[in-house]
């Protein structure tokens, strides 16, 4: 049973318990995440995680990076390397940056493992605990794991069709300020959003940098998926139009593949330099070995070529599931991403999605359930889909379960009509989204 | 004595994946550190073609829920001829059902709580206010409404008012077309691990069970440090010899067998009642059978290694 403390009081299986930091409080076993443990049975078909479709990148490419790798400067490869990344790399970051109109400095490019740790060393270095972020209404379910780590209070403002929209912003910084609480920056992820699916549009983005540049709040730019459009390209990113108010996030995950662990993060000077020392502090540094070979692969192979494969690979998945959907769920309200891997669901009124996620797995599809998304307990009626992983032929049979499962849930419901509130209880959200490895 | 060939099963598609794959990592664990050479499989469409190959002397089913806990594979298990550390199908189909185990040992003479048990077609063909009035006014408001089958407290309520009755029951339907409603029973939460011996079925110490926030959920189950446990149970010896004498009971009643939990409330009379059984318990790290074990003096290990040679036998 592994070391228990025997006191006056019982048995406690983790002699530990009670000494956890106070940001611990939510790292905890949940049913619903329990749940997702099917979702990486074959028999499911899973619309819950966001994996990217790494098949479709030939081994080959891969390989003849990391045999150059190897053979040239395996060495070094293997060995630690600068905090800040290597230098290259960080070249080559700001070629795929210039693609999204920004121009920088090689020495303001931070190389991170993921993206994911640069939020992390973000909301570090200017979170203290009680401090607000605004973020979307959904947000990164991610993004919001990291904020609760540190305590902040994350403060949803509203979307529609074309993004953040500008005067909820305004109001919702108001609202923060007449409560007398700090807002330390504004998290957004304005090219097909995570969960939303929407891309901030070209006429929104000056004035949500205005609004912020003139309340002195930071912009905290996550762009995994700019590159992964359908249609025509995404607009300008917003830190294309001012250098020292945004910090921007950026990825190999989505337009290479997330087992590198490389991400990165531009920042102004003088957070560039903290953002440094506090990855020093956390890891030492990234990767070597996993800059590198994207390093060879970024000057060797066609990647332009790659990220149009991808982008071909997942418009076929996400017709697939427009065309599902239409075909099986006509009474739903979904959004129609032009890139990205997700598609976000509005159910109808009377339907729970984080209740009703049993009943899915009975039936052998996964989603996420909206709440996932949502620091404040919303987004009940809502579940996001994700098109990126699964087969369109899969995709299809997985929409045809969905409508099983709402169907049947629908039904249960109308069973009980005129009894009082069918409301679920509020219970726990926190980390109740499907770990990153599932498909 | 020669090393056994064993093949824990656990994962399997239920809701309960999670909790059995825990468990058979622990059981697979236990058995190694006894020089036994174990397999772990995740049973699919490859189950039985891969245990032909495998040849195990013993299989041990650590799963939970659903196709484990059901009787299906112990079933099939048999059919083709495997031994398994476990009770027969009927068994543990007997057991899986919360009504009809209830039933059964209420015959036998063992106090269970007043309750009913409400298919999901009732609502639809009498009404649900009818329904829902009924159960109010047969077992009040204050009552614990379950799936019909099923472990770990999903899709498990405990209500205290008659507004929230109708969430529960959709809860519990999320998971099962019947539902079991019982009116509830204050008082200390025991859990009995009962195991076979040459001298027939003895209830281990009595674990009792302290959640933290008072409800033994699924959270205050698998996350380590939200329940505390007593072992043996804080309860007088005559208290604790009925406790023992009802699992014995219980677990004679419905034919398990080699391992089995069964789970009572002792009131402040010092009654105890049954709440439901378990054929195949959750050996997790979290689980009361392996505190149950270790307390009775035996090692972890040393018990497993025992069943499985008794199943090879």
């Amino acid at each position: 049973m592994g070391e228990k403390i025997e006191t006056g009081q019982g048995i406690n299986l983790d002699p530990w318990f009670n000494h956890y930091a106070s940001r611990s409080a939510g790292l905890s076993a949940s049913e619903v995440r329990a749940l997702f443990a099917v979702a990486s049975r074959p028999e499911v078909v899973s619309l819950a995680g966001g994996m990217p479709y790494v098949r479709a990148l030939p081994e080959s490419l891969v390989n003849g990076a990391l045999e150059k790798v190897m053979k040239d400067n395996g060495p070094m490869a293997m060995q630690y390397g600068s905090g800040q990344g290597v230098p290259a790399l960080r070249e080559q970051i700001l070629e795929i940056m210039s693609l999204e109109g920004i121009s920088a400095s090689v020495d303001d490019v931070v190389v991170t493992t993921g993206s994911q740790q640069a939020l992390d060393l973000v909301t570090k270095l200017f979170i203290d605990p009680g401090d607000v972020i605004l973020a979307e209404a959904p947000s990164y379910v991610g993004a919001i794991g990291v904020f609760r780590s540190y305590q902040a209070d994350v403060v949803h403002v509203l979307m529609d069709e074309n993004g953040l929209i500008p005067e909820k912003l305004r109001e919702a910084i108001a609202e923060v300020k007449a409560s007398g609480r700090t807002i330390k920056f504004l998290y957004t992820i304005p090219n097909f959003h995570n969960p939303a699916g929407v891309t901030l549009s070209a006429e929104r983005r000056p004035e949500i940098l205005e609004i912020c540049q003139s309340n002195g709040i930071l912009i905290l730019e996550d762009n995994p998926y700019g590159l992964l459009s359908f249609e025509e390209d995404v607009p300008p990113a917003i830190r294309s139009l001012n250098d020292d108010g945004v910090i921007y996030l950026g990825s190999f995950s989505k337009t290479l593949a997330p087992g590198f662990r490389v991400g990165w993060a531009l920042a102004p000077h003088a957070i560039r330099e903290k953002l440094v020392l506090a990855a020093e502090a956390a890891i030492l540094c990234p990767s070597s070995f996993s800059q590198m070979v994207i390093s060879e692969y970024l000057s060797q192979a066609d990647w332009k070529g790659q990220i149009e494969t991808f982008r071909g690979v997942y418009k076929e998945r996400r017709d697939a599931m427009l065309e599902a959907l239409e075909e099986h769920l006509p009474d739903l309200s979904w959004n129609v991403p032009n890139g990205g891997f997700y598609i976000w669901c509005s159910l109808p009124e009377s339907l729970d999605s984080k209740a009703m996620l049993p009943r899915a797995v009975t039936e052998l599809v996964a989603y996420t359930p909206g709440t996932a998304f949502f620091a404040d307990g919303g987004g009940r009626q809502n579940l996001r889909l994700s098109f990126c992983y699964p087969t369109p032929e899969n995709i299809k049979i997985g929409i045809r379960r969905l409508a099983t499962v709402i169907r049947g849930e629908l039904d249960l419901l109308a069973d009980f009509a005129g009894t009082g509130s069918l409301t679920a209880a509020a219970g726990d959200d926190n980390v109740i989204a499907p770990p990153p490895d599932l498909s | 004595m020669s090393s056994l060939n064993i093949a824990v099963l656990s994962g399997g598609i239920s809701h309960e994946r999670e909790v059995s794959l825990r468990s058979g990592r622990r059981v697979a664990d236990a058995l190694t550190s006894r020089g036994h050479n174990v397999t772990i499989i995740d049973p699919d469409a490859s189950l039985f073609a891969t245990l032909k190959n495998l040849k195990p002397d013993v299989v041990w089913p650590a799963l939970h829920g659903s196709s484990g806990e059901d009787g299906a594979i112990l079933d099939l298990l048999r059919a083709a001829r495997f031994n398994y550390v476990g009770p027969s199908a009927a068994a543990a189909r007997l057991a899986w059902s919360k009504p009809v185990a209830k039933t059964l040992v209420s015959r036998a003479g063992v106090r269970t709580a007043p309750s009913l048990t409400v298919a999901r077609e009732a609502f639809r063909e009498l009404g649900a206010g009818s329904v829902l009035e009924l159960i109010a006014s047969e077992l009040g408001n204050h009552v614990v409404v379950k799936p019909a089958s099923g472990g770990s407290a999903q899709g498990v309520s405990i209500v205290t008012k008659a507004e929230d009755l109708p969430r529960a029951m959709v809860d519990a339907f999320t998971y099962n077309d019947v539902a079991l409603v019982e009116k509830f029973i204050a008082g200390t939460e025991v859990a009995v691990t009962v195991t076979d011996g040459p001298t027939g079925a003895t209830a281990l110490p009595a674990v009792e069970i302290v959640p933290l926030d008072g409800v033994y959920s699924f959270e205050a189950r698998y996350n380590a440090g939200e329940t505390t446990f007593f072992v043996p149970a804080r309860v007088s010896e005559e208290v604790s010899a009925k406790i023992s004498a009802t699992a014995v009971a219980v677990h004679e009643t419905l034919g398990l067998s080699q391992l089995s939990r069964i789970d009572l409330i002792v009131d402040e009379a010092g009654e105890a009642w049954f709440l439901e059984a378990n054929s195949l318990p959750g050996l997790t790290e979290t689980s009361s059978a392996p505190l149950a074990i270790e307390a009775s003096g035996v090692e972890l290990g040393q018990l497993y290694e025992a069943l499985a040679r008794a199943a090879v036998n």
